[in-house]
């Protein structure tokens, strides 16, 4: 207690910084935590039986996540497919051509759009995509293909709102000068803007690839979790995240140790991704 | 401002502290708890029978938790349980518990409502899911393929499926994979080309219960022990039981708790 100014100001500090350092030491707990319960696996099994094994029965001592890997990646592609050249579409509407009043009704609506939960996503798969899939394009429905639909729409926010910035950050004078020479609007986005924001899209798109391959949820419910890779659109296929999420109740023992190594190959990924991604943003300025 | 904060330190401590005093409130009115974990598939019905058991006895807490049949014989292994659930038969190393059979409980074999077939062999069953069979036409029925779907591994239900049907040949790794009895169940009551199995218990006009080698799964052809896919429900615990733990085994073996079971869809010992 006490009215200095200069100790009070001192005191704030402190304890802003203890709060924010907090952040950093949950990160570095999960970290541990993951490590630690992931590793002792891949030394007694072996790197490579793990990561480059086909089969997956850890209860009988295998733990090969080779087809997950791939199929982790085949949903997180089939999702960029699909939710790429919409949200870029959708950042290039907003920041060239929309009017005042259309912004004030899409951002809003972008950010509802990233606040639903994804369960909610996975029961709307359940209910309409894989139905639809089944019967006018064929397999089960619960397939590559629905898998991709839904996480394409569910990586559209990050992929709008980023590129969004980082088209609205080109500057003015790129847009002015490139009209002034004669160009149409549609030359000035395709040949001016566009390449001076290219390495802040690209960061977009491999954030939304960061979303779509931690995304487990909506993936367990409609992926149909075979453990095999996927030989057409149409096969169900399981993902890095739904391993963990679908065995984890029933898991003991090295089962359980199978699962942590799974999210130890998940995070490793997903470090990989985010580092792209960072290296992509600060490259640009 | 550090005044502020330290009230506010003041009041998470007092919080926690009277938070942790609370098991010793509970101590002091004299309730007894007993600890059950184990089978998700088992702990619907252990949570009924706790209910009822809970109104005749008021001195008695019973904590019902899931985890599967695996985890749930560890905890008791452990002892960190007074039972635990099983719905699969004790592997070798786990025998050194005692087990008691609660009630029995058939799996069945399912398929949509639209689908004309009503009857299977094991042999063919064994075969849709070991991926020989792939084809809706190889059992007489249109051309298409067959979306089976299993239970994920550790499943209590899965690891019973595996040696009741399968006998040592490997379940595809082409199959869908769902959580739960009821997501298999999901899956099949809508999509009309799906076959997995469940829980007889489960079974309603969503889905149509396949005859296995000419018997039907039904609670009297798993008594005479003409239908063959049964798995015991089982409890297990570690040594002796305290006497809260003996009553409740008591009245889950009672005219009553069976009662209990069998109006669930279970095969208990009374008729």
């Amino acid at each position: 207690m006490t009215n200095n100014p200069i100790r009070k100001e001192r005191f704030v500090k402190w304890v802003l910084v203890v709060f924010a350092l907090s952040s950093l030491l949950f990160l570095f707990l999960i970290f541990m935590f993951i490590f630690f319960e992931g590793l002792p696996l891949f030394h007694k099994v072996g790197l490579k039986n793990i990561i480059l094994g086909f089969k997956w029965a850890p209860t009988k001592g295998f733990f090969g996540i080779f087809p997950m890997i791939v199929s982790s990646f085949l949903v997180t592609f089939g999702a960029l497919v699909i939710g790429a050249p919409m949200g870029l579409s959708c950042a290039i509407y907003l920041s060239e051509y929309s009017g005042k009043k259309m912004k004030m009704f899409l951002k809003p609506a972008l950010e509802l759009l990233a606040g639903i939960p994804s369960v909610v996503y996975g029961f709307l798969g359940v209910v309409y995509i894989v139905p639809i899939v089944r019967d006018h394009i064929g397999g089960s429905g619960f397939s590559l293909l629905a898998t991709s639909i839904i996480l394409g729409i569910m990586i559209l926010p990050t992929i709008i709102s980023i590129s969004f910035d980082s088209i609205m950050s080109v500057p003015k004078t790129y847009r002015e000068g490139s009209l002034a020479m004669g160009a149409t609007k549609w030359q000035t986005i395709y040949k001016v803007i566009l390449p001076a924001a290219r390495s802040g899209i690209l960061a977009s798109f491999i954030l939304g690839m960061g979303r779509a391959i931690g995304e487990t949820m909506a993936v367990i419910m409609i992926a149909g979790n075979a453990l095999k890779i996927p030989s057409s659109i149409l096969d169900p296929l399981r993902t890095l995240t739904g391993n963990i999420a679908l065995e984890l109740a029933y898991a003991t023992g090295d089962h359980r140790l199978g699962l942590f190594s799974t999210g130890v190959v998940l995070l490793v990924i997903i470090m990989i991704l985010n580092y792209i991604a960072n290296f992509g943003i600060k490259r640009r300025t | 401002m550090v005044g502020k904060i330290g009230i506010i330190l003041v009041a998470l401590a007092t919080l926690v502290i009277s938070c942790s005093s609370k098991p010793q409130d509970r101590a002091k009115n004299n309730k007894q708890t007993i600890t059950i974990a184990g089978s998700t598939s088992v702990m619907p019905f252990t949570e009924k029978l706790a209910e009822h058991f809970m109104i005749d006895n008021r001195k008695f807490v019973i904590d019902v938790q899931g985890g599967g049949s695996t985890a749930g014989i560890q905890a008791c292994v452990n002892n960190t349980v007074n039972i635990g659930m099983s719905s699969r038969e004790l592997k070798e190393e786990e025998k050194m518990l005692n087990t008691i059979t609660i009630c029995y409980d058939g799996i069945t074999i399912v398929v949509h409502p639209k689908n004309p077939l009503k009857a299977l062999t094991l042999q063919q069953v064994s075969r849709i899911f070991s991926g020989e069979i792939r084809d809706w036409k190889q059992l007489g029925w249109i051309n298409r393929k067959i979306d089976a779907v299993t239970r994920e591994e550790g499943s209590g239900t899965r690891s019973s499926f595996e040696e009741l049907v399968m006998k040592g040949n490997e379940i595809d790794d082409g199959i869908m994979v769902q959580d739960s009895n009821g997501s298999v169940k999901e899956v099949v009551a809508t999509d009309p080309y799906a076959i997995g199995y469940i829980s007889l218990g489960l079974v309603d006009q969503r889905v149509k219960p396949l005859t296995i080698d000419g018997v039907v799964p039904s609670i009297r052809n798993i008594k005479t022990g003409r239908y063959k896919i049964v798995r015991p429900f089982l409890y297990v615990t570690n040594g002796e039981l305290d006497e809260a733990g003996k009553k409740f085994i008591n009245f889950v073996l009672s005219r009553d708790g069976q009662n209990i079971l069998k109006k669930e869809g279970l095969v208990g010992f009374y008729d």
